[in-house]
């Protein structure tokens, strides 16, 4: 049989291509069904979260209540949630095309609240805004995980596999809204897990529970009566660098542009 | 077919290296590869249940309501209902389990007040707040406020 190279070529990309199907396919016919957990179902459940930072009062009680959850190091620099201050200055009226760079800070992570540093009346404007895993979508820190480590769990949640880790470190440095870090307790990497122990079992998050002027709100939207869906429908919301289309699924309402 | 054959030796040889080559692989995958992986993705399934097994610390407020009920009748209609009790209180699910043996702390009133309540221009304008020496002259707040309902303030 006469065969050119063209259709060599098309011939043998198009079986390569379909003997990874079939792998694929086998893999999945030797998994079986996933197991479930007893009284949860991770297939009917997709978590979502809802900030308002225009309730925000930067009192730090998600942070501290963060940390007596999930058993996080009091120290500074271990986070999962922490509050940032953002300090936008006036414009200076005579050199207008100039940037106005945003001040940030965020003593302790907002821990023991924020000393007042700011006087009224100068033309600036400042505003609290929490942070946390945005629980990504298409997360970058699964991406780069070498061993499988982190991934998306079934109902959306980015979770560590913490006897996996190596604590290369890779995903700290991929995750870019700096929601990772090594705890050095164990060496392994931490993060939010929205509370995954507490939301499988019908409570909300640590930070939810404690947060005293509603700023926080968990959702579920395979939940069709979950209110947060009409929050989404009826509010303007935005989530961090919605450029790198990372899929967040942590959205905020009232974010201003000066938000890193 | 026979002229084929004639000097196919090697090529025997060398599907035989294949071969043992392709079984040590399958082995050493059925040996590495843990129990549960790639049953979701590619993790080990058994690391969601590992991350749900962590113990609660926060009760939620409606396990607090079962017994306190008194003090929701007092904070429900106030301007602190919307508080959960474990945001002022601390973390409380070891009470919950044994009421009778772990009693909670008295929470620092003082502290809690003013992480919210003292004036900061990052608040919201909306959000009340005052300047603890103008407003009280840096006395401690619940001597006239009760802390479930502020306003109106204590007889």
């Amino acid at each position: 049989m006469e065969m050119g190279r063209r259709e060599f070529l098309e011939k043998s990309g198009k079986y390569i291509m379909l003997f990874g199907a079939a792998t694929k396919a086998w893999d999945f016919i030797l998994a079986g069904t996933p197991e479930e957990a007893p009284g949860y179902d991770v297939t009917r459940h997709w978590w979502a979260f809802y900030i308002d930072i225009e309730k925000c009062i930067g009192c730090g009680n998600c942070v501290r209540a963060c940390k007596a959850e999930n058993n996080v190091l009091r120290e500074p620099f271990y986070f999962r949630t922490w509050v940032e201050r953002y300090h936008i200055p006036p414009p200076d009226l005579a050199n207008l095309s100039e940037d106005r760079l945003p001040i940030v800070d965020s003593p302790n992570g907002g821990y023991d609240g924020f000393p007042e540093r700011y006087r009224d009346g100068d033309g600036s404007k400042s505003f609290f805004v929490p942070k946390m895993c945005n629980h990504c979508t298409d997360s970058p820190c699964t991406q780069v995980c070498p061993v499988g480590a982190t991934f998306d769990s079934p109902d959306g949640v980015v979770l560590v596999d913490k006897t996996y880790c190596l604590g290369c470190r890779y995903c700290v440095q991929a995750c870019p809204y700096g929601c990772r870090y090594i705890d050095p307790r164990v060496q392994t990497v931490d993060k939010c897990t929205l509370c995954y122990h507490r939301i499988t079992k019908g409570l909300t998050t640590a930070c939810c529970e404690t947060c005293p002027t509603g700023a926080r709100l968990l959702g579920d939207l395979k939940d069709p009566n979950d209110p947060l869906h009409e929050l989404l429908r009826t509010q303007k919301v935005q989530v961090l660098k919605p450029y790198l289309a990372t899929g967040a699924k942590l959205v905020y309402h009232g974010l201003d542009g000066a938000v890193r | 077919m026979r002229e084929l054959l004639r000097d196919a030796e090697h090529l025997f040889r060398l599907a035989g290296v294949f071969a043992a080559l392709l079984i040590v692989f399958l082995v050493a995958r059925a040996i590495f590869t843990p129990e549960g992986f790639g049953v979701y993705g590619h993790y080990r399934a058994g690391a969601l249940e590992e991350v749900r097994a962590r113990e609660i610390n926060y009760a939620g407020r409606d396990a607090c309501l079962d017994c306190h009920d008194d003090i929701a009748t007092v904070k429900k209609k106030a301007q602190h209902a919307g508080i959960g009790c474990e945001g002022c209180h601390g973390p409380l699910q070891a009470h919950v389990a044994d009421p009778s043996t772990v009693v909670p702390q008295k929470p620092d009133a003082k502290f809690l007040c003013l992480v919210c309540h003292r004036e900061n221009l990052a608040k919201p304008r909306n959000f009340p707040q005052i300047n603890p020496k103008e407003h009280a002259d840096d006395d401690h707040c619940i001597r006239c406020h009760d802390p479930h309902a502020p306003l109106p303030l204590k007889e």
